[in-house]
């Protein structure tokens, strides 16, 4: 763990001495990329025309204050959205080279391409194990040799395995909600996504599993692209390693953690992380 | 204002009196219950205890001095100027008398089981040893005193020696009544059903064109089997009428009057008054199950009622069966699919509304629509052989469980729908997240979930269906079946054919019935029993539940 931190330490300083004018992306790759997104709930407007590019094999955060539209927009990645009654979109949202709005999107593809938390632990009411494969099994994977490996892989990429392999065919419901919550990336990542979304997912969980669940974003970095919406300014700075600051639709500043936090462009943005509001 | 004024406002105020109201309400509501239940119960089941057999010197209202015999069943008091206005010579009487009910039976001697008679007018009452009560299967209980065994007209024994003869003869005669009627309504039964189907196909083939030389030939051995097969039936039947017929029993009524009774008609002979505690019990026992496993004979106010219940829990399940995909795939389009709006807010209103339509109103549509209509067409398309006699267009168990099925219809789709609103919706995108179709979520998420709550509606239309009669009595049920829904001849389950429920058999017995006087207890046993198999059939349901909500507790 303490090594873990001294690594993150060192990106973050070299972050710090490149851009103190701007955000400079240049040696990222980007995964997605987010061109004018305007997103209406019936005639309301929850966001105003967002661009922004989204780096490969990095955490980034969004935080802003409650009703800011930053799990709305999470939410646009993987088109959840779609579910809402009277919701509209316009603009791009561009995930591996593809505009996900596009006519011949696959809506059901691209989810398994950009798996999600939530902010409660939601396990299906089935095993540990069920819970693991469901995703598996909707692609029709009936081989148990392969299931049992990426469930073992995948709970023990969500750091869950030793926890739980000697019942693994108990209800996922029975676990304590730190537990339902790796349990639920677990999940999300036996599908291989390239992108995880996660919905303040340590908002529900006390202090210890929060510490967890930290760790293991840091180390799922290195396989997925990670875009993380948290209420917790704290956990914005330790976790990742872009932040972008909304406020009422709007994307006020998108930098690297540390000169958003350190070093803010914006006047609304130092309020905000100062504490004058939210 | 007083202290004590505002300790009372207090009292009020601290709601105090509120629950005590309403733990009233509920003792009251369980007080009635169990009493409904204590009052069936105890009028039920009393029936089939042995009762000691009195007899006892009784002057009638015309002076005459006769000698009457019987198990008493009830005694009430009655006011004196009633039986004086009845014509009773009751000068040195005073305050009200007591009248009991004597079940006399002998119904060949006297013409009624029952008489009444008053205390007043009762002497030397006693219990005397040596009394046969022979239950028959025609004419009712016999109450008398043994005299003689005779086999083929000549008499084998008499006094005590008879009682040990009859005792084995009789248990031969009841081994060959079996056989009788094994034969009867199970061995020619097939045959006539395999007869009856041969009659069927050759029309069918004349009502087609085909019914050729070689058709013919085929049919006509085929038929020529069967009525071999029913020659030897009626050969052996003939053997055994003619040996259950060798026996008779000579006996007494209490009036002195003697009679011949064939063993072939005795279901069971007993004496209750030589019975100890023990004796009586399995003597108990024993009626019961025959109520519980055997049909009823004597115009349903003898023997048992085992094809109503089987009958009621068929269509039960029948009714279960359909209902519940029905219902639960109307409520998931609702619920689900459908867009909520007016449209669905008038759908909604109309199936709440569909359950306080009157019962008898669905025994009208069920008969016009499904009998008629449905069963006619059916009948033209698919049976023109069996024309004019109708076999789907005609009241069977198979539109009685339909009709049942709309009647309960709104109970499960409110319950599903309700289950399914109460699904979190933070589920169904866990589900959605991982790349299911909306379809997917739910039949693999939502509906396991929903299922106890599809599990209650179905508890509750079990509940309603089980005790509904009155459209019964339009589509389907029948005073008494000749054969059960369920047999032994191919297709097994037969969906035409009318069948006995409980719910009928108690109205039959309570209002039909030539015999009134026996027929109360039953009614009181069947009403017991019908409240038992809805108690059973719904345990059943609640256990799957609890099973489900177990497998799919919702965090």
């Amino acid at each position: 763990m303490n090594d873990s931190r001294e690594k993150r330490h060192a990106i973050d300083m070299s972050a710090l001495g490149r851009s103190h004018a701007g955000l400079s992306l240049d040696n990222e790759e980007i995964a997605i990329n987010v061109n004018s997104l305007k997103l209406f709930y019936d005639d309301k407007q929850a966001i105003n025309g967002v661009n922004m590019r989204i780096p490969k094999n990095r955490v980034t955060a969004f935080i802003g204050p409650s009703g800011c539209g930053k799990s709305t927009l999470l939410r646009c990645f993987n088109r959840m959205n779609d579910l809402i009654d009277g919701c509209r979109i316009e603009g791009e949202v561009t995930i591996d080279g593809e505009n996900i709005y596009g006519k011949a999107v696959d809506v059901v593809d691209l989810r398994r391409r950009v798996g999600m938390v939530f902010q409660k632990p939601n396990p299906f009411p089935k095993s540990i194990y069920e819970n693991v494969a469901y995703g598996l099994r909707l692609q029709g994977i009936k081989d148990r040799r392969v299931l049992d490996e990426v469930i073992e892989r995948s709970l023990k990429g969500a750091a869950l395995w030793e926890e739980v392999k000697d019942r693994l065919h108990e209800s996922g419901m029975g676990l304590s909600g730190g537990q339902q919550q790796r349990l639920v990336i677990a999940r999300a990542i036996a599908v291989e996504p390239h992108v995880l979304l996660l919905d303040e997912p340590a908002s529900a969980l006390d202090p210890i599993s929060t510490l967890k669940l930290e760790e293991l974003i840091y180390e799922l970095k290195e396989k997925y692209t990670i875009v993380i919406v948290t209420h917790n300014m704290q956990q914005a700075a330790r976790v990742s390693d872009y932040t972008a600051f909304m406020f009422m639709g709007d994307q006020v500043e998108f930098s690297d953690t540390d000169t958003l936090f350190t070093n803010p462009r914006e006047k609304r943005t130092e309020d905000y992380i100062t504490g004058r509001y939210g | 204002m007083s202290a004590n004024n505002n300790t009372q406002v207090g009292w009020f105020r601290s709601g105090t009196p509120w629950v005590w109201i309403s733990a009233g309400a509920v003792s009251i509501s369980l007080v009635m219950v169990f009493g409904l239940l204590l009052l069936i119960a105890a009028r039920g089941l009393g029936y089939f205890w042995p009762a000691d057999v009195v007899a006892m010197d009784y002057t009638e209202r015309d002076g005459t001095e006769i000698r009457v015999m019987g198990e008493q069943r009830e005694t009430e008091l009655v006011p004196l100027e009633r039986l004086v206005d009845a014509g009773y010579q009751l000068e040195n009487h005073q305050g009200d008398v007591e009248r009991h009910l004597l079940k006399i039976g002998n119904r060949d001697l006297y013409g009624m089981d029952f008489r009444s008679v008053i205390e007043p007018d009762v002497k030397n009452r006693t219990t005397p040893d040596g009394v046969v009560v022979i239950e028959r299967h025609e004419w009712g209980n016999f109450y008398g005193f043994l005299g003689a065994v005779k086999e083929a007209g000549v008499v084998v024994a008499e006094g005590d020696a008879a009682r040990a003869e009859l005792e084995s003869r009789l248990e031969r005669s009841l081994i060959l009544h079996d056989e009788i009627k094994h034969i009867e309504k199970v061995e020619i039964g097939a045959v006539n059903y395999q007869l009856e189907r041969l009659r069927l196909k050759q029309r069918k083939l004349e009502l087609s064109n085909s019914f050729d030389a070689q058709h013919e030939q085929e049919i006509a051995a085929e038929r020529a089997e069967e009525e071999q097969r029913y020659g030897v039936l009626q050969k052996k039947l003939t053997d055994l009428y003619s040996e259950i017929n060798r026996d008779s029993v000579i006996v007494n009524s209490a009036g002195a009057r003697e009679i011949e009774i064939d063993l072939a008609k005795i279901v069971r002979i007993y004496r209750p008054n030589e019975m100890g505690y023990g004796d009586k019990l399995q003597h108990y026992f024993s009626k019961l199950w025959e109520f519980l496993s055997d049909d009823p004979r004597e115009a349903n106010t003898e023997g048992g009622i085992f094809p109503a219940i089987f009958g009621t829990v068929l269509m039960v399940i029948l009714m279960a069966i359909l209902v519940t995909p029905f219902g639960v795939v109307a409520a998931i389009y609702l619920r689900e699919y459908a867009k909520q709006g007016p449209v669905t807010r008038v759908i909604r209103i109309a199936v709440n509304n569909l359950a306080g339509v009157p019962s008898v109103v669905y025994g009208v549509f069920g008969l016009g629509f499904f009998v008629y209509f449905l069963g006619g067409n059916l009948d033209a398309l698919f049976f023109p052989e069996a024309a004019p006699a109708p076999t789907f267009g005609t009241p069977g168990i198979l539109w009685s469980s339909l009709t049942l099925a709309i009647l309960t219809l709104p109970v499960v789709i409110v319950a599903t729908e309700e289950g399914l609103s109460r699904i979190p919706l933070a589920v169904r995108e866990g589900s959605l997240a991982l790349g299911a179709t909306k379809a997917e979520t739910l039949w693999r998420i939502v509906i396991p979930m929903a299922s106890p709550a599809l599990m209650t509606g179905l508890i509750l239309a079990v509940a309603r269906a089980a005790g509904e009669v009155a459209p019964l009595m339009l589509v389907g049920v029948v005073k008494l079946a000749p054969s059960m829904p369920l047999d032994g001849n191919f297709p097994f389950l037969h969906l035409d054919r009318k069948f006995m429920h409980l719910g009928f058999h108690i109205y039959d017995v309570g209002f039909q019935s030539p015999n009134v006087e026996a027929a109360r207890p039953l009614v009181y046993a069947t009403a017991l029993l019908l409240v038992l198999v809805i108690v059973v059939l719904n345990l059943a349901a609640i256990s799957i539940r609890n099973r489900l909500r177990a497998k799919y507790q919702a965090g």
